[in-house]
């Protein structure tokens, strides 16, 4: 006996109609799936390039508060690898980033966190004016971004920082693009080849490229004067 | 799919709009305040460290084996 009898005909169509129904609606939500991913990816860019600065201008005006508190204090926490995770304890000046780094707050602790709040100091490496290695981490896109324009910075840049002892002025002297792995960048004496005229350097490290972060930009400077608290900051700074 | 959300929501027209729009901002703020911190933390985006989590941890077992030896 066959299925397709001639009394059957008359409801073919209405099985095919119904079908085709089924699959429209099918298309259809799988057509409103995408839309919505769509969208909640498009809501994720507007939170990482926007969102992410919004909350992070907050935390660092209370890091920048803290850091100036500390500073005028006096009888500082002092200065050392024990100093409290996620405390600011300096500002940087950077006039070649102004307006984005000048008095921005230098915290310890490098973890994601902190990073939100302005520079992040490596704990494990010397503290400003220290012999040996003075290494910080920055954004340079989202979250505050402080060191956005970090490719505009040439050798020769001098970088100001503020601590309750002293201005330290420090001069950028060689950069070099390295792997996430790199943690030799960070340990005193990093680039024995490029003979810097002192053993009291600074690092600066930040993301490469700018809106990816599989490789990371290295800037070394060194120590090139000390301005004790008293006698106040650089005069060619205008603060 | 959002038709038959639609057709479930209770009300007319404008109260369907309000209620909507209520919707659509508690999805927001789960993803802004939630969903989107998890996922960057997970994502290889934002990192500006050189591994310092990795060799922080053993460099003190660097030190300690010179000790040692």
């Amino acid at each position: 006996m066959g299925e397709r009898s001639d009394d059957a005909t008359g409801v073919e169509p209405a099985i095919v109609g119904n079908n085709r129904h089924r699959l429209a609606k099918f298309v259809g939500v799988i057509g409103e799936l995408l839309v919505t991913v769509g969208v909640v990816l498009l809501l994720f860019s507007a939170y990482q390039l926007w969102w992410t600065n919004v909350i992070a201008a907050g935390h660092t005006s209370v890091a920048r508060e803290q850091a100036k508190e500390y500073i005028a204090s006096s009888t500082p926490k002092p200065l050392n690898s024990a100093f409290p995770k996620g405390d600011a304890f300096a500002l940087m000046y950077i006039p070649r980033l102004k307006p984005s780094v000048w008095a921005l707050p230098i915290l310890q602790g490098v973890d994601l966190e902190t990073l939100t709040k302005g520079l992040g100091h490596y704990p494990e490496t010397a503290m400003p004016g220290e012999v040996g290695n003075f290494a910080l981490a920055g954004h340079r896109a989202t979250n505050g971004e402080p060191l956005a324009n970090f490719d505009q910075l040439r050798a020769g840049d001098k970088v100001y920082v503020q601590t309750p002892t002293a201005w330290y002025t420090y001069e950028l002297k060689v950069d070099q693009i390295v792997s996430p792995t790199a943690y030799w960048v960070i340990k005193p004496n990093p680039i024995p080849e490029a003979h810097l005229p002192s053993d009291r350097i600074i690092t600066l490290t930040t993301c490469n490229p700018r809106w990816a972060s599989y490789e990371r930009w290295a800037f070394w400077g060194v120590l090139t004067s000390v301005r004790p608290r008293q006698d106040g900051p650089p005069p060619e700074l205008e603060l | 799919m959002y038709g038959a959300l639609w057709r479930k929501l209770p009300g007319p027209n404008v109260v369907k709009v309000v209620e909507l729009l209520v919707m659509l901002a508690v999805v927001v703020v789960l993803l802004f305040a939630w969903v989107f911190p998890w996922a960057t933390v997970h994502l290889p985006i934002d990192n500006v460290t050189v591994d310092s989590s990795s060799q922080s941890m053993l460099m003190p077992d660097a030190r300690l084996r010179q000790v040692m030896e």
